[in-house]
C-alpha cells in the first residue's frame, strides 16, 4: 500500500501541477482580449508656471478627463492602473515623459469615469525649456492580472501648448 | 532486502547512488536558474516582493518575472533596481523619464503605487535619477503569494533549517 507520505507527495505535485497550468491559461487567454476603449482629456486651467528656485521650469495644472476602461478588464485582471503622461522634446532631449496623474481601477463597475482634478505630480522639466513648448498628453495603462502576464496599452489624446511665460505666482 | 537502514549498518554504493541523485537534483535546479538568467537577461530572473509599497497591486509574499533588453526604459514600466550600495532590490514603478538626444542615457524616476512620495529619498547621497545601470529588470509578469515561503525563511532562519534537516532525513531514509 503506499504510505501517507507518497499520497500526500502525489497530491501535492498534481495540484502544483493544475495552479500552473490554470495560471497559464488564464494569462493565455488575456492575450486574446482586443481593448477599445475611449478618453478624453482637457487642461483646464495651468495653476501655476514658474523656474524653480534649482533653475527648472515647474508647471502645475487642473485636468479634466473622462474614460472608459471596461474593455481592458477580463476575469484574470486585478487591477488597472491607469496614467496620464506629458510627452514632450526638448534640444536636449529627445523624449520626456513625465507621468501627472495616476489611478487605480480595482473593478470593472468602476472603470468609466469622469474627474476633475489638479495635477498629482508638477510637470518639472530638465531645463528651461518649457516655455511656449508644446506638450503631448498620453493616457498610459498597466493591466494587472491575477496571476500571469503584465499587459501595457497607451493612447495619445490631445496635445496643448504652455503660455509663452511664466504666469505670475498663485 | 533490507527496507530500513540501520547507521551502522551503511552500504558503500548504495549511499554513493543516492548522492549522486541528490547532485544531479541540486545541479538541475541549478542549470534551470542559470539558464533562465540568459533567457530574461537579469541577473535575478525572478523576485519576491518584500513590501507593500507596490499594493494593491503587488503584496508581500508574490512574486515577479522580471526580462532586461536593450529597449529603452519608458514611463509606466514596473522596474526593479538597486540603489548604489544597497543590496536590497526595490520594485517601483516609472513616473518620469527624460532621454537624451545626445547619449540616449535615460533618467528615471520611480514610485511605488501605494507611497505618497516619489522614491527621491530612496536613492544614495545626492542622486536625483536612476539610470539604466542600476536596473535589474522590468517585471513582466506576476504570481500571487508563491514568495511568501522565501519571505518566511529569511526572516525567521530557524524554519530554513527546520526545512533543510527534514529534506535531508527524507533523503537519507527513502529507498530510492
Amino acid at each position: 500500500m503506499h504510505s501517507a507520505v507518497q499520497r500526500a507527495n502525489t497530491v501535492a505535485t498534481i495540484a502544483a501541477i493544475l495552479l500552473a497550468t490554470i495560471c497559464a491559461a488564464a494569462s493565455f487567454l488575456d492575450a486574446f482580449n482586443s481593448p477599445s476603449l475611449q478618453a478624453h482629456v482637457q487642461v483646464v486651467k495651468i495653476n501655476r508656471f514658474r523656474r524653480q528656485l534649482d533653475g527648472n521650469d515647474e508647471v502645475k495644472m487642473t485636468l479634466k478627463m473622462s474614460m472608459d476602461l471596461t474593455s481592458l478588464f477580463t476575469w484574470n485582471t486585478k487591477q488597472v492602473f491607469v496614467f496620464l503622461a506629458a510627452e514632450y522634446e526638448t534640444d536636449t532631449n529627445s523624449l520626456n515623459q513625465v507621468s501627472l496623474w495616476d489611478h487605480i481601477v480595482q473593478e470593472k463597475e468602476r472603470a468609466s469615469f469622469q474627474v476633475k482634478v489638479p495635477t498629482k505630480y508638477p510637470l518639472i522639466d530638465q531645463g528651461t525649456n518649457l516655455r511656449g513648448k508644446k506638450v503631448g498628453l498620453v493616457l498610459h495603462w498597466h493591466i494587472m492580472p491575477i496571476s500571469g502576464r503584465m499587459i501595457q496599452g497607451k493612447m495619445p489624446l490631445s496635445n496643448f501648448s504652455l503660455p509663452d511665460s511664466y504666469t505670475t505666482r498663485s | 532486502m533490507d527496507r530500513i537502514k540501520f547507521l551502522g549498518d551503511v552500504k558503500i554504493r548504495p549511499t554513493l547512488i543516492q548522492l549522486l541523485n541528490l547532485g544531479m537534483i541540486i545541479c538541475s535546479a541549478l542549470m534551470i536558474w542559470k539558464g533562465l538568467m540568459c533567457i530574461t537577461g537579469c541577473e535575478s530572473p525572478v523576485v519576491v516582493v518584500l513590501t507593500g509599497s507596490m499594493e494593491p497591486g503587488f503584496k508581500r509574499g508574490d512574486i515577479l518575472f522580471l526580462h532586461m533588453n536593450k529597449e529603452p526604459i519608458r514611463a509606466g514600466e514596473i522596474v526593479v533596481y538597486n540603489v548604489d550600495g544597497r543590496d536590497i532590490p526595490i520594485v517601483h514603478r516609472v513616473i518620469k523619464a527624460h532621454e537624451r538626444r545626445d547619449t540616449g542615457e535615460i533618467d528615471i524616476l520611480t514610485k511605488g503605487d501605494n507611497n505618497q512620495v516619489d522614491d527621491i529619498t530612496l536613492y544614495s547621497g545626492g542622486q536625483l535619477w536612476l539610470n539604466l545601470h542600476h536596473i535589474i529588470g522590468r517585471a513582466i509578469g506576476y504570481l500571487p503569494y508563491v514568495g511568501y515561503l522565501t519571505i518566511i525563511m529569511t526572516e525567521m532562519p530557524i524554519v530554513k533549517y527546520l526545512l533543510i534537516g527534514v529534506l535531508a532525513l527524507l533523503v537519507i531514509t527513502s529507498e530510492e
